[in-house]
């Protein structure tokens, strides 16, 4: 049996490292769409100013992919370091995803970044704006591609175990493609990305105003982000991913538990605003119901029943008995690799072996399980009640916030009346809110997917490397050393940058044209620089 | 007319070439890009030099990293079972060569944004970590490769790696580090050579001369220590099925001296691999002492070419083999992924792989040409 320690270990790992990467992805996704429009109107109406702004939103930019790139690389390759099991029981689905992104998404983003920067002297104006539409394809084709494989994590589609090369492997890749979860997951997370960066813009911008610096480019910006921002942010909640929690049995336990929904109630079920649940006593305290909104969201319809966290342990427990069927269907194969009998049982039983092998933290063979564990492993499928309950609703109350942020904002904007003083403060202080509101996101998504690592079929403790507890605490420490360094000195940066102004980066003799905000005659956006 | 790219067997070799073309690509591009890094302190002197330095490749490093990236998740793709057991069975190793090379990003991007000389120099130290470190452990990985590494699969197929970090620093897997090095810092100063200008360019010159021999003679002492069975040598005992399960324990290897020279008696043709790997590395010391940069640059390209080739072919079949349980080796024809997911692949990468060269060599033509140090000292110049 694995060390529960380092199991746990392992764990915090994984979460340090994605956690931390996820503080950047979003930003590059958000930001690298922004500059691409901002470089569109330039090249568009000939106006400097958007040249500028292209430049100076892409110097922030810079400095936050940066450390995107960097923490990626951890990304690629710690599921072969921490979760060597994962990695050869579901390497056959999981690694192709990876593998497309590079290929299709990552290599077309990196190469074209440093045209990004290098390019402005080089190439012709509409040249070096698709070179930026190319880089901002490249980041969303990325987020596509990850997320595919992790809603194949959540939603393990178009594969089956093989008891040949003892793993699983892929039956229907178009399932893998088209997968559901993968797709809502996609959309929600890259609408999210594109929030963040027109928060990030939003705030920044409205900062310069309060200070009254850059004010010309800051009200542009300000302008830009408010629009973009409030399609995105509605996106993010219309296009939730929780539409996605219907579909598959752990799904279902995921939405009860961050609904703290103990009993199946009738349809619709109600929402529950407030409360605080108890998992030992299983019931929630001091509930504030809202009657049919849970309904609603979990299923889009009125009529139809969602099922409480009792309910789904009860199938649990099912679903552990007729997996010990395939537990021992399979290791009659192991010793007779010839046994027919063994296999047709093992077809028969087999989606229902990720069960069985919940009992692996109790007992070495789950044959020899007794009710009471088979009890407690059905009682493991249940998540965290706490922490979803309340990321959750943190979560959404954060998104609201961020569309009355971008609906006010745009409200003045579309009038062209001056905004007042306090919606600029309130900008500026909403800097944070996007990191907060992701980074729960992705502990409702992934605390939520707990015990297991690939719904349903492998449980996360057998999933581990077979290291030691020492090597995980010097990687920890070392890792945490690390990024918390980078992390100081890319704020450190970040915020030099911001103070310094935009003056750094239009100061340029490489530029085509003189003056600000006017079109200027003899522009040519065919022409390269040189000409 | 395809049909034979349905044959799990013709799959499988497919995906074992396309694994090396990763590799290599990985250490032609990048590999230019950690030698830079590597001699970053030996051929740039002042603050303007080591910019020089940089910006040869500045705007490039970003998309030639992507090969390793890209080699990462090909391994996981097609090889899961030699994903899961070199990375956390090189845990440490695997740890030191991230970190170093986490330190490269940001160092390009940050070490300019200030003008102070100690944020600089300290930077400088990232980027030469950040270069020879990771060129250092990927030839003592090899080294170890080629030795056999201990581990083990429980009837589960649970991986089990049995060594230590010191284990793998061992005398003969660190000379392997050594060759690494040399090559990368070679290739780095080839690059250099071509791409800047200056006392920069000379001095790579000079560097890549002694470095060019250096490989070559490194590289060739190679072959003697394989012949004296001292590099490893494990063979695969009787016929293994070619297009069986990919399940590492159902066939036998043994232990063998010298058998990773046994490809080369059946193919005598094949010896111009290492050759290559030798050839390359004494034309370009030749072209560094000519300052024929173009053409050095190509020689030292091939070199790379030789010497990795030389790996693979020389173990083939076998791609990770087991000290402590020869017969759970990993070989090419049980420790792939399945059929399907191997042809999968195989169509993105026939699809993608032309149009990523197509855009990367339009990128390197839109910036050819030497960099000189007014172009780094230009105001507003966006060079790092």
């Amino acid at each position: 049996m694995v060390d529960p320690l380092l199991v746990e270990l392992s764990r915090l790992q994984f979460a340090l490292t994605a956690m931390y990467h996820f503080l950047f992805v979003p930003l590059t996704l958000g930001l690298s769409v922004l500059v691409a429009m901002m470089e569109t109107v330039y090249v568009m109406t000939r106006r400097k100013i958007w040249r500028d702004m292209t430049k100076f939103w892409g110097l922030l930019f810079g400095i936050n992919f940066a450390l995107g790139v960097a923490t990626g690389l951890t990304m690629e390759f710690q599921f072969g370091m921490n979760w060597a099991f994962y990695s050869h029981y579901v390497g056959d689905i999981f690694g192709a995803p990876l593998a497309i992104e590079g290929l299709m998404a990552f290599f077309l983003e990196a190469t074209l970044v440093g045209l990004f920067f290098f390019g402005w002297t080089r190439l012709k104006p509409v040249t070096h704006m698709a070179v930026t539409w190319f880089m901002a394809l490249g980041t969303n084709f990325s987020a596509l591609w990850i997320l595919i494989a992790n809603g194949w994590m959540q939603n393990p589609v178009g594969a089956s175990f093989n008891p040949d090369t003892m793993r699983m492997e892929v039956t229907d890749f178009f399932a893998v493609l088209f997968n559901p979860v993968a797709q809502a997951k996609f959309v929600h997370t890259v609408a999210a990305g594109y929030t963040m960066g027109a928060v990030f813009v939003l705030a920044i911008s409205a900062w310069y105003i309060l200070k009254n610096r850059h004010v010309e480019l800051a009200k542009r910006s300000f302008a830009i982000a408010s629009a973009f921002g409030l399609a995105a942010s509605l996106s993010v909640v219309v296009l939730g991913d929780e539409s996605g929690y219907a579909l598959t049995e752990h799904q279902k336990m995921k939405l009860a538990a961050i609904e703290a929904m103990w009993q199946t109630e009738e349809a619709p079920a109600s929402f529950t605003l407030f409360g605080v649940p108890d998992m030992a006593t299983r019931s929630t305290e001091h509930a504030i119901h809202i009657p049919w909104a849970m309904g609603l969201i979990g299923t889009r319809s009125l009529d139809t029943k969602m099922p409480g966290i009792e309910d789904l342990v009860d199938r649990a427990k099912t679903r552990i008995r007729d997996g010990l069927v395939a537990y021992d269907a399979l290791e009659a194969i192991k010793s007779d690799r010839s046994d027919q009998a063994a296999r047709a049982t093992f077809e028969r039983t087999k989606a229902d072996l990720g069960y069985a092998l919940l009992l692996k933290q109790y007992v070495e063979d789950p044959r020899t399980a007794n009710d009471d564990e088979i009890d407690r492993a059905a009682w493991s499928t249940v998540p965290g009640v706490l922490p979803l309950f309340s990321s959750f609703r943190i979560m959404v109350l954060l998104g609201f916030a961020m569309i009355a942020l971008f609906a006010v904002s745009l409200f003045y904007t579309m009038r062209e009346a001056r905004a007042p003083r306090w919606l600029f403060r309130l900008a500026f202080l909403a800097l944070p809110a996007p990191w907060i509101a992701v980074e729960l996101g992705w502990l409702v998504a992934e605390f939520g997917r707990q015990p297991w690592i690939i719904e349903g079929v492998l449980p996360t403790f057998l999933a581990t490397s077979e290291l030691g507890v020492v090597d995980l605490l010097v990687t920890i420490a070392g890792f945490t050393l690390l990024y918390g360094g980078l992390a100081v000195i890319e704020v450190m940066l970040m915020v030099r940058a911001v103070k310094k102004g935009p003056d750094q980066v239009i100061d340029d003799p490489s530029a085509l044209l003189p003056g600000t905000g006017t079109s200027v005659e003899g522009y040519r956006p065919f022409a390269t620089p040189a000409e | 007319m395809f049909d034979f790219l349905f044959d799990y067997a013709v799959l499988r070799l497919i995906w074992w070439v396309l694994l090396g073309v990763l590799l290599i690509g990985f250490a032609v591009t990048d590999g230019f890009d950690m030698g830079v890094g590597a001699l970053l302190p030996f051929v740039a002197r002042t603050d303007v030099e080591r910019r020089v330095a940089i910006n040869t490749i500045g705007p490039v490093w970003e998309g030639n990293q992507v090969w390793f990236i890209l080699g990462g998740g090909a391994i996981f793709a097609a090889w899961p079972a030699l994903y899961a057991l070199s990375f956390s069975g090189f845990y440490l190793a695997m740890f030191l060569v991230l970190a170093a090379m986490i330190l490269r990003p940001v160092g390009f991007k940050y070490r300019s944004k200030r003008p102070e000389a100690r944020w600089r120099r300290n930077w400088d130290i990232a980027l030469f970590v950040g270069g020879a470190v990771p060129a250092l452990i990927f030839g003592v990985a090899v080294g170890n490769t080629l030795q056999g590494v201990p581990f083990h699969f429980t009837n589960d197929l649970r991986p089990i790696y049995e060594g230590t970090l010191f284990g793998l620093l061992n005398p003969l897997a660190l000379y392997c580090g050594l060759v690494s090095l040399a090559m990368i810092a070679m290739h780095g100063a080839a690059w250099l050579a071509f791409k800047a200008e200056g006392p920069v360019a000379d001095r790579a010159a000079k560097f890549g001369a002694k470095l060019g021999l250096a490989t070559a003679v490194l590289f060739a002492l190679g072959w003697i220590l394989v012949a004296f069975g001292l590099l490893g040598g494990y063979e695969v005992v009787g016929t293994q099925a070619v297009a069986g399960p990919s399940n590492p324990l159902l066939k036998d290897v043994v232990v063998a001296p010298q058998a990773w020279l046994a490809n080369y008696a059946v193919h005598p043709l094949l010896i111009v691999v290492p050759l290559l790997g030798i050839a390359g590395p004494l034309l370009a010391a030749l072209g560094f002492a000519t300052r024929r940069d173009g053409a050095t640059f190509v020689a030292s390209a091939l070199g790379v070419v030789g010497i990795v080739s030389t790996v693979g072919i020389s173990m083939f079949p076998v791609i990770l083999p087991s000290s402590t349980n020869p017969a759970q080796s990993l070989t090419v024809f049980d420790a792939s992924s399945s059929e399907s997911t191997l042809r999968i692949m195989l169509i993105a990468t026939v699809i993608f792989l032309p149009i990523i060269l197509a855009y990367t060599s339009w990128v390197y033509k839109v910036l050819w040409g030497r960099v000189r140090e007014e172009d780094v000292e230009a105001p507003g110049s966006a060079a790092y």
